[in-house]
């Protein structure tokens, strides 16, 4: 099965690719974009077929590399 | 002084590094491979050098900070050995844990190669006691994510314990909370800073502002042993 | 074997590029009908990119030979004997479609490529460099591209770890649709170790090395060989994609085995891969080769023989093995987590087969792959000379002009590009961007030091192509003579627009013809090149660009000067000045035209002029030196002052052909004593004449004004940040 890990930065990290983005968007005309935050989105194709089992994995290995809980904040999902 | 660097893939200052450690002890440092299992004996000092570990995907630092070393590496540490991790070497200091904080995107977006200043914050540590006390010294800076963050309680401590070891004092060009280019561990054994001293040990290259940081090292580990 | 039908191979032949002819002659080296591999085969290695067809005729009036040659053009890059028993290894090559279509990976696989051309040789990359042309900078788009480029340039160097220490950048609306992107890299190996393509013994393994193949890139080659047009947006999906983390692992594991004795031959994958590095390896080494493509590593499922044999994919190296090395090589490459499989051995039957899933892809006789390939003599058409320019007034003024100058696209400071790049890595770095003509490089552990540069004037050459290309090899000669290095030998990358123009053919012809004078007055042989042609979009050429890329050496590091004077230096400035306006910086900026011949190109003055530089550098007589190109005498002042952040008082006076003319064989140096160097001069037969002395905070010309070092550096180095801005 895969699943889909959404790291984030914290909120109160400072975010320059989002402010950039927010930046670019305004520079484009579109008025309204109030923040932007960007982060990115790994997808995992596990072995593993329970799903609560492969989101626990999936969430160690968050912890462990896939986010730097220090600055960034994760999700994960089985999709 | 015995000393090693530390090299994994993606690795690309390590022969900068060694070239700086045998300017001042007269020897070459080893160069251990990161899929090593032991650091070998009786070191003073292990050396984790700048490049693009695993080439910077992930996170700067991150994937190397989980390498069969670094293991070995923390556990020297806590038995109170001397660590200095520079540019990406600072960025796995931090993604292992061994430093708090974390080396953000440079606030421009932009990769920065430059000479930039520092000024020393305390220099009764091994890394800075060849310099004096609120000296700026030159060196080159080279990163993309060089921007150091941490959060606020963090930040009172490492200034309140005196632990932040160099602050840019030119220009602040990657954005760093309060300046900061450089930082220790609570027993001042393990620094961490983003620009390169290593590159500034020589008159015909780069000049010679990196080399009392070597020649210090140097002195302590003569002492010691 | 699955052969085409007639009618399908023919259609398919016009659609990959072949021209008809062409499709009848690999008709008759086969014999019979070709598979769908085969035709993709003999497209790609009969491409403009791969077969040199229109400028092989040409290309052989160039010098390739002196003492110092290790290898000339031909191999995967140039080789020099730098003394201590140490070789220089480079080459310049062009990544221009690619980089217009996809500005970042286009410039960043660029950088790639000509990195694996020079360690495939056996040497470490120690430095990089490029030439870049882009459009007019007021353009959105120029900025996008230039972004892109930069940053994608500074991606892969800045992370395999090879410091960019040099380059130059112009702009021009001709290249507002094709801007150029020439990456040079340097590299050093013992001389005695360079390895080379050519394959040898019967049975050896062929070995695939590197990342695995993907559809990257199909078709590359032939479309660097094609004319853009609108719907080349739309080609996107052929740009590469660059992985410097698996280059710089491919770098340390190519040397680590370099050390031992197990390669017989080595050749990188670049354009028309697979395809290319196998008929190249075993048609120089006269052998035959069996390909089984099952076994090459691949990133995507369902690869045919087709797409494996003309994947573009980075990253990638083919090797020839000794028998019973296979364990010592996979080891290695094991070890630095890279891809590695046996995909085949040599024969002895001259012919290149492919099999795939049980069936033979391809199988075709090497020997006339390469003897009957295309090559045209295509009809050449001179340059009509450019009529004496008329005189010429000034309409501004000498200091204003010097200010506006300065800030100019083509004469602003580089700074903005420079910072991105990391030019310090590997510790050896010793005069970078903006401190010397040309960038200085300390050879690890020794004394000696590279002097390295790009240049071309292509205004110049495209006002009168013969002096052009002259001009452009001297150029590079006096910028690495200017730090006290030796030139020693060129790489040359020539961009010209769609040789079956009789106009731009002729371009190229005497291009090549002011070049070859050059390089033969100056003992400067080319010893690597690169072609890219077709530089054009719906039908507007670029100026013609026969980039140079210059290496010179330096005995004594601690000798070398670069730009930067002290106070109470004595100027002097070196070479005749006649005031030469036409084609000059000053004459298109501020007097607002693109005209007259371009400034005469006396060799035998270069020669003489530039020996006499450097051998009183050598002598240890000269505090700074900076070579006069565009701009002219007060630009390069202007350059020194504000590389010293010093000023200085100048006593010549002339008019505004004397300050801003672009005479070449010049030089301004800075020393102790002004009088010792003029007799001196005079002695060599060489004109001399005193400017004046540096010091203070301004440029001073005597009776006609100043202008502070500071405002002069406000404006050189603001002006490119602003652009980039779009204000």
């Amino acid at each position: 099965m895969k699943l889909r890990v959404t790291v984030m930065p914290k909120n109160g990290v400072l975010d320059p690719q989002g402010k950039a983005i927010q930046q670019a968007l305004g520079g484009l005309g579109f008025a309204g974009v109030e923040d932007v935050r960007a982060g990115k989105v790994i997808i995992l194709d596990v072995a593993e077929t329970d799903a609560a089992a492969a989101k626990a994995a999936g969430e160690e290995m968050a912890r462990k590399l896939l986010a730097n809980t220090v600055i960034e904040s994760f999700t994960v999902e089985a999709i | 002084m015995k000393a090693a660097i530390i090299v994994f893939p993606g690795t690309n200052r390590e022969r900068d590094m060694a070239i700086a450690l045998e300017r001042v002890t007269g020897r070459k440092p080893a160069m251990l491979w990161h899929r090593d299992t032991a650091l070998p004996q009786g070191l003073d000092l292990v050396v984790l050098p700048g490049g693009f570990s695993y080439g910077d995907y992930l996170r700067c630092g991150a994937m190397a900070a989980q390498s069969p070393l670094m293991a070995e590496v923390k556990a020297f540490a806590a038995r109170g050995g001397h660590v200095l991790g520079v540019c990406n070497g600072f960025q796995m200091l931090c993604e292992a844990g061994l430093l708090p904080g974390a080396l953000l995107k440079n606030a421009s977006l932009r990769f920065l190669a430059m000479d930039c200043t520092m000024r020393v914050e305390r220099a009764d540590t091994v890394y800075t006691r060849g310099y004096q006390q609120g000296q700026e010294f030159k060196a080159t800076m080279a990163h993309g994510d060089g921007n150091y963050f941490c959060d606020a309680e963090t930040l009172a401590r490492l200034e309140g314990e005196r632990l932040v070891s160099l602050r840019y004092s030119g220009a602040n060009r990657n954005g760093s909370i309060n300046a900061i280019a450089g930082i220790l561990s609570p027993n001042l054994r393990v620094m961490g800073m983003m620009p390169h001293p290593e590159n500034c040990v020589d008159p015909l290259v780069g000049g010679e502002d990196g080399l009392p940081m070597f020649q210090g090292l140097a002195e302590s580990f003569l002492t010691a042993a | 074997m699955e052969l085409l039908p007639a009618d399908r191979a023919s259609q398919l032949a016009a659609q990959f590029g072949l021209k008809p002819d062409e499709f009848e002659r690999a008709l008759a080296i086969l014999g019979r009908q070709p598979t769908l591999t085969e035709l993709g085969i003999f497209s790609v290695m009969w491409s403009e990119h791969c077969s040199y067809k229109s400028s092989r005729v040409w290309l052989k009036q160039l010098p390739t030979k002196a003492p110092w040659v290790i290898q000339g053009p031909g191999e995967n890059a140039g080789v020099i004997d730098i003394g201590e028993g140490l070789a220089a290894v480079f080459k310049m090559e062009s990544h221009n479609h690619p980089s217009f279509i996809e500005p970042y990976s286009g410039a960043a696989t660029g950088v790639g490529g000509i990195l694996r051309d020079v360690f495939t040789m056996g040497a470490r990359p120690v430095a990089n460099l490029n030439a870049l042309r882009f459009g007019d900078p007021k353009l959105p788009r120029t900025r996008r591209i230039l972004d892109g480029v930069v940053r994608g340039i500074g991606g892969y160097g800045n992370c395999v770890g090879v410091p960019t220490v040099g380059g130059e950048v112009n702009f021009h609306p001709a290249y507002n649709g094709n801007p150029l992107v020439n990456a040079m890299t340097v590299g050093i190996a013992p001389a005695d170790r360079i390895f080379t393509a050519a394959a040898s013994g019967v049975g050896n393994p062929v070995v695939y090395v590197g990342s695995k193949t993907g559809r990257d890139g199909i078709h590359g080659a032939t479309m660097s060989s094609a004319e853009f047009d609108k719907d080349s947006e739309e080609k996107r999906p052929t740009v590469q994609i660059g992985d410097p983390f698996a280059e710089k692992l491919l770098i340390e594991a190519c040397l680590e085995l370099m050390a031992t004795d197990a390669i017989v031959a080595i050749q990188d994958m670049g354009a028309a891969g697979l395809t290319s590095s196998g008929v190249e390896m075993a048609g120089k080494g006269g052998m035959g080769v069996e390909l089984v493509l099952d076994d090459v590593p691949q990133r995507e499922e369902g690869m045919s023989a087709y797409e494996m044999m003309l994947s573009e994919s980075q990253e990638r190296m083919l090797l020839i093995l000794k028998p019973g090395r296979e364990a010592v090589a996979e080891a290695i490459f094991h070890k630095w987590e890279l891809d590695f499989a046996v995909i085949g051995h040599l024969t002895d039957t001259g012919r290149i087969v492919i099999r795939h899933k049980g069936q033979i892809e391809a199988d075709i006789l090497l020997a006339p792959l390469e003897s009957e390939a295309p090559l045209y003599h295509r009809p050449t058409e001179e340059t009509p000379k450019q009529p004496p320019l008329p005189p010429v007034a000034d309409p501004v003024g000498i200091i204003p002009a010097l200010k506006t100058l300065v800030a100019s696209p083509d004469l602003c400071s580089r700074r903005w590009i420079w910072d991105q790049y990391d030019a310090q890595v590997g510790g050896q770095t010793s005069k970078r961007p903006g401190q010397a003509d040309a960038a200085v490089v300390r050879v690890e552990g020794k004394r000696r030091a590279l002097a390295m540069t790009t240049d071309c004037t292509p205004r110049y050459v495209v006002a009168d192509p013969e002096a052009g290309g002259a001009q452009a090899v001297a150029e590079a000669w006096r910028n690495i003579t200017a730090t006290g290095a030796l030139p020693l030998a060129i790489t040359d990358n020539m961009n010209f627009g769609n040789p079956e123009k009789p106009r731009i053919m002729g371009q190229f012809a005497a291009a090549v013809r002011g070049m070859a004078a050059a390089c033969t007055a100056l003992d400067f042989p080319v010893v690597s090149g690169n072609v890219s042609l077709y530089n054009e979009t719906e039908g507007q050429p670029i100026l013609p660009t026969p980039a140079i890329g210059g290496v010179g050496v330096i005995e004594d590091l601690a000798n070398a000067v670069g730009l930067s004077m002290p106070a109470k230096a004595e100027l002097v400035l070196i070479g005749a000045t006649a005031g030469h306006l036409g084609q000059s910086i000053w004459l298109r900026d501020i007097a607002g035209q693109e005209a007259g011949p371009p400034p005469p190109v006396d060799l035998a003055a270069e020669r003489r002029n530039g020996d006499f530089v450097r051998a009183q550098i050598l002598a240890g007589k000269v505090l700074a030196c900076h070579d006069l190109s565009d701009g002219g005498l007060l630009v390069a002042l202007a350059e020194m002052a504000m590389a010293s952040g010093i000023g200085a008082v100048i006593s010549a006076s002339g008019d505004h052909g004397f300050w801003f003319g672009e005479d070449q064989a010049r030089y301004i140096l800075a020393v102790p004593d002004a009088a010792a160097l003029l007799a001196e001069a005079q002695a060599a037969g060489v004109p001399a004449q005193k400017l004046g002395v540096s010091g203070g905070e301004s440029l001073e010309l005597d009776r006609i004004g100043s202008i502070s070092v500071a405002e002069l550096t406000d404006a050189h180095e603001s002006a490119l940040p602003k652009l980039m801005e779009g204000i």
